[in-house]
């Protein structure tokens, strides 16, 4: 096991090396005319910049290679990921306050993703082709069509008309006020999370199908053993295997669905901040951002791959 | 149906009676898919007619009738400044038909170009180029798309290549494994012996045995694309207004408006839903149809 730990954490370093080159490099795509552009957002920083001091603080004046190493060097040995131009407080810092937030609303989805998912899934494989299969597997094509952002906004519109209900904006934090800060959560991460189960649905589907037809649950079904030890015990451990690495796969469409989905709802997390910035031209959050996002993408898929050793004992040994 | 039964199953391209004979088949065999293919075709009318078919131009404000109720006059009802929503649906179709399919054929054209090479020459061309694809595909596509927007501005050509970019390279994973069990058949190594050049194999010999895999992924693209888009136009960093996205229209302004005009909140998102929900499943009967080993992957 600890040298599967090791190869993996191996290969994830080139792959994070080429994600930060990708960061880095777009940014700097930005045509000179941006300074420009930003100087005219001058007004709205505490103190205003000089043209010198915006190519400056964006690290414009020195030779790429160097300036990439530097951003590198600051990153991995101080944390440092530079200091927003307008608000003069660290990058860092902001991510710090908002990335908890969207982890929050992330987990919720994929809580909610899961327990949509796996029952219906289940259910659809054990029933295949009866009228209660077709129903779930049009209901799980359907929810793949319809935009997050549409469900979000039905959800914030009808029960306002019907109830006079609409959800909560004023964010509370987790730990200032557990109980409010839920109410404000769960109805946006069911929301996501919806929009999330289809994939899961129709994976747990075809991975039931293909562990059900195998030889160890036809003994398992001689043994005499119940239905529900069966698929509990020996069908869903296997075919779960697949949907975790789905999971993984779906880290990228969750952290960019918590962009959406945070603006509908008003919920300040990494989504919210990336807006903000981008609406400020403030291309250190920019970079911060998009970078973090990336690399928490990067480690959740590790946990993933991680996780099969746990699952799956052939994993460890090869 | 028993021409398509009988096929041999080793050729991955059974279109072998044309094209009115595979639809003949789609029709008959995938009633569902060929509904979602006509869906499209229906979309992609709207689309390209829309200045025939809107009943009133996309920005044609009249105050007089203002947040009116779906009706005779109105099918959809109209917004807060009077437009008529059923026309800025139809031209709504027509931005999304564009930058969907520009988006999906740049998308799989790189696809194509990457998998093929990935694919055939393997080794460590293949390795740094499945690191690459693996460092990329860990930004969420819209997070992509804000900064890209962020960095050149919003508009239609800025919006069609980054996602074409985008999703090309997610796509080429695809194309690539298909490149790699077609590599290794006969007539492959049978080209390589007979000396001819590389670009020939690929382009004779690689490239028309992996263009099932291509199709479909062309077609599952345009709904991805059209999605993408409406997010960010949603986000209010698409097509600059008045241009009458499906995303926008359920953002912006209109927002405030559907409390009162709740109308307002449907009718983009089911052209939306049904354009998507349309790819899919025609994606999903081509996918059966022309090339059985992709069954139950995407």
């Amino acid at each position: 096991m600890h040298a599967y730990v090791a190869r993996r954490l191996l290969s994830l370093l080139p792959t994070l090396v080429i994600a930060s080159l990708i960061v880095f490099i777009s940014i700097r795509l930005i045509p000179g005319d941006v300074v420009d552009l930003m100087l005219s957002n001058n007004d709205i920083s505490a103190e205003p910049k000089s043209r010198d001091q915006l190519i400056a603080a964006l690290g414009l004046d020195q030779p790429m290679w160097k300036q990439y190493l530097l951003w590198v060097r600051a990153i991995v040995f101080h944390g440092d990921l530079g200091t927003s131009l307008w608000q003069g407080t660290s990058v860092a810092e902001q991510i710090g306050h908002r990335l908890p937030v969207t982890m929050e609303l992330g987990l919720i989805a994929l809580v909610v993703s899961l327990t949509m998912a796996l029952p219906i899934g289940i259910y659809s494989a054990m029933r295949q082709d009866t009228a209660g299969d077709y129903a779930a597997r049009s209901f799980s094509i359907l929810l793949l069509a319809v935009p997050s952002f549409w469900l979000g906004t039905m959800v914030v519109v009808f029960p306002s008309i019907w109830w006079g209900w609409s959800p909560p904006i004023d964010y509370v934090g987790f730990f200032a006020n557990p109980w409010q800060n839920l109410q404000q959560m769960v109805v946006p991460g069911i929301v996501l999370g919806t929009s999330l189960s289809a994939i899961t649905m129709r994976m747990t589907r075809t991975m039931m199908l293909e562990v059900l037809r195998q030889d160890y649950i036809r003994t398992a079904q001689a043994k005499g053993l119940s239905e529900r030890v069966i698929v509990l015990r020996h069908a869903l451990r296997n075919a779960l295997i697949p949907v975790v690495t789905l999971i993984g796969l779906q880290a990228p469409l969750l952290l960019g669905g918590a962009v959406i989905i945070e603006q509908i709802f008003v919920i300040p997390g990494m989504g919210m901040l990336l807006l903000e910035a981008v609406s400020q031209r403030d291309y250190p959050i920019v970079t911060g951002v998009f970078l973090i996002v990336g690399v928490a993408v990067l480690f959740i898929n590790l946990l993933v791959d991680l996780s099969y050793g746990l699952l799956d004992p052939k994993v460890r040994t090869r | 149906m028993t021409a398509a039964t009988t096929l041999p199953t080793a050729s991955p391209v059974p279109v072998t009676g044309g094209v009115f004979a595979f639809l003949r088949r789609l029709v008959r065999e995938k009633p569902l898919g060929a509904a979602g293919g006509a869906l499209l075709l229906f979309f992609l009318f709207c689309g390209v007619f829309a200045d025939f078919i809107a009943p009133f131009g996309f920005n044609d404000i009249a105050p007089a009738e203002r947040l009116k109720p779906p009706g005779a006059a109105h099918w959809f009802g109209t917004d807060n400044l009077g437009r008529d929503l059923l026309s800025r649906c139809i031209y709504g179709a027509q931005l999304s038909v564009i930058i969907g399919c520009a988006a999906a054929l740049l998308a799989t054209v790189i696809s194509a170009v990457l998998g093929i090479v990935s694919g055939y020459f393997g080794g460590k061309v293949d390795l740094f180029m499945q690191r690459f694809v693996d460092a990329w595909m860990s930004f969420p596509d819209l997070v992509v798309l804000i900064v890209v927007v962020s960095v050149l501005g919003p508009g239609m050509p800025q919006i069609i290549v980054t996602l074409g970019v985008l999703l090309g390279i997610a796509g080429s994973r695809i194309v690539r494994s298909a490149v790699i069990s077609v590599r290794e058949n006969t007539y492959v190594h049978a080209a390589q012996s007979l000396g001819a050049s590389t670009p020939r194999i690929l382009w004779r010999h690689v490239l028309p045995n992996v263009m099932p895999p291509i199709i479909v992924l062309f077609t599952t693209r345009v709904g991805t694309a059209i999605l993408a888009e409406s997010g960010l136009s949603f986000l209010g960093l698409g097509v600059p207004p008045p241009a009458p996205t499906w995303g926008s229209m359920l953002s912006g302004s209109g927002r405030t408006f559907m409390f009162e005009g709740p109308w307002l909140a449907l009718a983009p998102g089911l052209c939306l839903t049904a354009v998507v929900y349309a790819t899919n499943v025609f994606g999903d009967a081509l996918r059966d149809l022309l090339d059985p080993r992709m069954r139950g992957t995407r």
